[in-house]
């Protein structure tokens, strides 16, 4: 066990966090919406000192088979090596791959998107959404900042224009039609420390975890997705718990899109 | 209610479990949780290669989950995906905690799991395969990991869902329990359902996965009592 273990373990085992906050508390979110002029809606997270930059393109292709009314939702991650020393050049790692999964679950499940609005020809024709994020600078807790970045970007997402083939202009201007997007999942994510659940963790807290749990909740309180990680078990009242912090987090942060 | 296959909410799918079904690999196990079919196989623990990945102080256990191209209607195309990569993640977690990882420094366990037939409840069998097969393995384990998936269809809790049920479900929720240490390894969810959903389909998991510990230990009990 490395020393930073070592240190956040004991002080988590008492209650207490290296940064001073409460074992519930979320570090202080900025939410900056307009970073990006060309992406179609845009949004920077900043989450303490982690930085997230998510991005939605919008085009036009063909529906999935067993969805020909539906829209089609694709969410990345992209961990470049600028955002930490420990991330690499080359293609996707598994944790980039997770998050990106996590992130695109949330928006899905929780029906944040009206999907069937995106549908231009049944069986045909339907709206694509990208959501691509990007890290900017990793200080912990990349799930939560990145799934705040996208209910962000989708939020302020509006469509672009159409040639006369109907094909996105791209170099055209964009529309004033919002995408239709009817709620803001939030993700919360918890790190299992000194026998406590830590909420929003940092990189040090991270390191020091024996298991994790992300709750993702709906603007009803409902939970829409949940996602465990980590080498060890959780007991059935961590869970418990914790959905019952994500709902009332969930709450609070939520406001800061309105 | 009557399910689409005729089962009441709280029955599992006819669950079949079998260790032992491959020669070359150390330990194995076939599971078939009514149309889905699970094959895993357990190599190790062995040297780990490339050596620069090997952990001084502990063995990695690694899974790959693989869906054959025939195991589905639409056929699926061989080669790595995103979803099975998150799947081999979480699974292969889900059976780090049960493992004394710690007896085998700088080893590798590798744990292969091919999903020949799939009818919802693919991640559930494979983990309840693998960990099978790595007890046939002779593999040091503080319990027997299982697995089952829930969900709440037209306001009914409903245990491993099946084919079309997935769908019709407002939430797929699979879990991965290890019954003596009372711990979960695998939770995911994703659909909609409130606090009080979370907690009853927890519990209604829990008791069908120790109804699938049972018919595990039978399993290897049949293969290595003679």
């Amino acid at each position: 066990m490395r020393v930073q273990d070592e240190f956040v373990t004991k002080l988590a085992a008492q209650g207490k966090r290296a940064d001073g906050r409460k074992l519930d508390e979320v570090r202080k979110i900025e939410i900056d919406m307009k970073p990006i002029e060309k992406a179609e809606g845009c949004a920077m997270v900043t989450l303490g000192k982690t930085k997230v930059i998510a991005g939605v393109k919008l085009s036009v292709g063909e529906p999935f088979s067993d969805k020909p009314d539906e829209g089609v939702l694709m969410t990345g991650a992209e961990f470049s090596p600028i955002a930490s020393p420990d991330f690499e050049p080359g293609p996707p790692r598994i944790d980039s791959i997770e998050t990106a999964r996590v992130v695109d679950r949330g928006i899905r499940e929780s029906g944040a998107i009206d999907m069937k609005k995106l549908c231009i020809k049944k069986g045909e024709k339907v709206w694509m959404v990208f959501v691509d994020i990007n890290i900017l600078d990793n200080f912990g807790n990349l799930i939560d900042a990145s799934a705040l970045a996208a209910a962000a970007a989708l939020n302020n997402a509006v469509f672009p224009a159409l040639d006369k083939e109907g094909n996105v202009d791209v170099y055209g201007p964009k529309t004033k039609t919002k995408l239709p997007v009817k709620y803001s999942p939030i993700a919360c994510t918890f790190h299992k420390v000194g026998g406590k659940l830590l909420l929003d963790p940092t990189r040090d807290e991270e390191n020091a975890a024996i298991a994790r749990l992300t709750v993702t909740t709906r603007d009803d309180g409902n939970l829409c997705a949940m996602q465990k990680g980590g080498d060890e078990g959780i007991a059935t009242e961590d869970v418990n718990n914790a959905s019952e912090i994500s709902v009332r987090t969930g709450k609070e942060i939520r406001k800061l899109l309105k | 209610m009557k399910r689409i296959d005729g089962r009441k909410p709280e029955d599992m799918r006819d669950l079949e479990v079998e260790a032992g079904v491959l020669e070359n690999a150390t330990g194995s196990a076939r599971v078939r949780m009514g149309r889905t079919i699970a094959v895993a196989g357990v190599y190790g623990p062995r040297e780990m290669f490339p050596r620069r990945l090997q952990n001084a102080e502990k063995a990695t256990l690694q899974l790959r989950y693989t869906m054959a191209p025939f195991s589905t209607d639409e056929r699926v195309r061989p080669g790595r995906s995103r979803r099975g990569q998150e799947i081999s993640l979480v699974a292969g977690k889900a059976l780090d905690a049960a493992v004394f990882l710690d007896e085998f420094p700088k080893a590798s366990i590798d744990v292969f799991v091919d999903i020949v037939q799939a009818d919802a409840g693919t991640r559930t069998a494979a983990i309840n395969a693998a960990s099978v097969a790595l007890a046939d393995a002779g593999v040091p384990m503080k319990d027997i990991v299982c697995s089952v998936a829930v969900g709440k269809i037209d306001g009914t809790y409903v245990v491993d869902l099946a084919g079309k049920e997935e769908d019709a479900s407002d939430c797929d929720l699979p879990i991965a329990y290890m019954p003596n240490q009372n711990k979960i390894t695998l939770l995911q969810m994703d659909g909609n359902i409130s606090r009080e959903d979370l907690k009853n389909l927890l519990e209604l998991a829990k008791k069908a996965c120790e109804k699938i510990n049972v018919a595990q230990k039978a399993a290897l009990k049949k293969r290595w009592l003679k």
